[in-house]
């Protein structure tokens, strides 16, 4: 049998550092259109009208979980090991979703709607994710 | 009409899903099989074609359509790869119609080989996350959904599901209901790979939790399989010995790639695909007499019956609830069991829905045949809920 494969970690691109910076410092920065509008995930432009660069917010870290599953079986062999675990899709107060893992609450316990905020996980030396946890 | 010309599909050819295939052909190969079994159902000659339809294969990463012909023995005036997951069939069957109707080409081949190659030598084997591209570098799944295990299609169908259920009525026995009546018409399929077993609302409730509200019989089989069709002007359809089933109608939606950034979880691409592709037919949805619609999950099924315009937005719990969704019920819906009840042959899965409506419109499904049938409806999902495909297709 082969090795399960190691865990999946971000990247970063020269569009996506920022934001991934800001998570290792235990912020969380949205891009924003030239509009104003927060967006998310980072692009060097805005999408919907390309207007080229990127400002940034820092944004609260609340928002509500919008919707979730769990994943009983860890549906690829990276996350076999954290099965059952919560995947949800958080809408932040400023209005962009996120894709994220719903952090100490019983899995029993998450419900769509429910009030979430930011916390930082420390991967390794280098990355940063981005969980929320209930409020 | 359009431009004057119009485009049918002629023949068939689909192979029965298998979970492990006992017969490894490089993909070339089982394009090229798959094409004469389709051509023989058809009647026509290999020389007809002139139009090449594929995917990426994986002896043909690159330049996909150039390889077929050449590896066929053919010259083509039209070669198209298609990457939209499971709307690939119906999207390669619109873009055929579109390119005859066009007077590009005379007659395409549409094929989705999808069996293991023969083991190379000396290579080791892996174990792979299956990432739907996101793995390569610079991918913004990679980064922002992958590291939090949304890469695999259930988990953002059953966001889906869960925020449906969230919004609208809808209880699970409703959505299980469809892997039911699914497997019904399964039964009478010989290719369907659950043709002997028989389930129950309540097995599918009892059946494992793999990703909440999704139990494991309301998730697809993946198999190994291979299907496909010819479609030809209407006029060469005529001269075979099968009845031409026009391609009156289609549409095609894309709206995001992840679910996370998708504008709804709950209204779905199919809406304006559905509604281009009626308004192209001419024809609204009372004129179906048969429908398939892709059921890689029975939550698929329920959004797309509401999202296609076939009751109001809300309603498809009551919708499912008050049909009989069986080929010999009032409202017949994949009557070849759904890729639920047959497996999901690879990338032939979407495929099993155009085969499904067009053996209908031949009157050729036997003992599951729905009685005459003159219009059919096929849908096309792709990746997350993320590109949809509608078809109207009408028997000449």
């Amino acid at each position: 049998m082969a090795e399960p494969p190691p865990r999946i970690l971000p990247s970063p691109t020269a569009a996506t550092a920022p934001f991934w910076q800001a998570a290792r410092e235990h912020r969380l920065l949205l891009p924003r259109t030239a509009d104003g509008e927060p967006y998310f995930y980072p692009r060097p432009f805005s999408p919907g009208n390309l207007a080229p660069g990127t400002e940034w917010v820092e944004a609260s870290g609340r928002g509500v979980l919008y919707s979730y599953t769990v994943d009983r079986r860890g549906t690829a062999p990276a996350f076999a090991a954290r099965a059952p675990y919560v995947i949800g899709i958080v809408e932040l107060e400023e209005g962009p979703r996120m894709t994220t893992n719903i952090v100490e609450c019983a899995i029993e316990d998450v419900r769509i709607g429910m009030a979430v905020e930011a916390v930082y996980e420390d991967v390794d030396d280098e990355v940063t994710l981005v969980q929320f946890r209930p409020v | 009409m359009r431009n004057g010309r119009r485009a049918a599909i002629s023949g068939t050819a689909e192979w029965a899903p298998q979970r492990r295939w006992d017969t490894p052909m490089f993909g070339l190969e089982a394009y090229g099989k798959l094409a004469r079994e389709a051509l023989d159902d058809a009647g026509m000659e290999l020389g007809e074609i002139d139009g090449i339809l594929c995917t990426r294969l994986g002896d043909a990463p690159m330049f996909a359509p150039a390889a077929v012909a050449e590896y066929l023995g053919i010259a083509t005036n039209f070669g198209e790869v298609v990457d939209l997951g499971g709307a690939n069939a119906t999207g390669m069957v619109w873009r055929a119609a579109a390119a005859i109707e066009a007077g590009v080409c005379d007659a395409c081949l549409c094929l989705l080989p999808s069996v293991p190659a023969p083991p190379q030598p000396g290579a080791s084997p892996r174990t792979q996350n299956w990432m739907m591209g996101a793995d390569a570098w610079g991918a913004p799944h990679g980064q922002f959904d992958a590291p939090y295990g949304l890469i695999n299609p259930n988990s953002h169908f059953a966001m889906v599901a869960q925020r449906y259920m969230y919004e609208y009525d809808l209880a699970p026995r409703t959505l299980a209901k469809v892997a039911v009546q699914g497997r019904e018409n399964a039964l009478l399929n010989p290719r369907a790979i659950f043709r002997d077993q028989p389930i129950t609302i309540e097995d599918v409730l009892s059946s494992p939790m793999v990703v909440d509200p999704l139990h494991l019989l309301e998730i697809v089989m993946p198999c190994s399989g291979g299907a496909g069709v010819v479609v030809t002007t209407l006029e060469r359809a005529q001269r075979t010995g099968l009845r031409p089933v026009v391609v009156s109608g289609f549409g095609e939606h894309i709206t995001h790639k992840s679910i996370t950034y998708a504008p709804s979880l709950t209204q779905i691409p199919i809406v304006a695909a559905a509604d281009r592709a009626f308004a192209m037919a001419g024809v609204g949805r009372e004129a179906i007499d048969v429908a398939s619609m892709y059921d890689c999950y029975t939550i698929t099924v329920l959004v797309t019956i509401e999202d296609s315009g076939f009751c109001a937005k809300g309603d498809g719990a009551r919708f499912v609830e008050e049909h009989d969704l069986r080929f010999s019920g009032d409202w017949p819906l994949n009557t070849h069991g759904g890729q639920l009840g047959m497996g999901q042959g690879g990338a032939a899965g979407g495929m099993s829905h155009v085969v499904d409506v067009v053996t209908q419109l031949q009157g050729r499904a036997g003992p599951r045949q729905v009685g005459s049938a003159e219009r059919g409806y096929v849908t096309g999902t792709g990746g997350c809920m993320s590109e949809q495909v509608a078809l109207v297709l009408e028997g000449a």
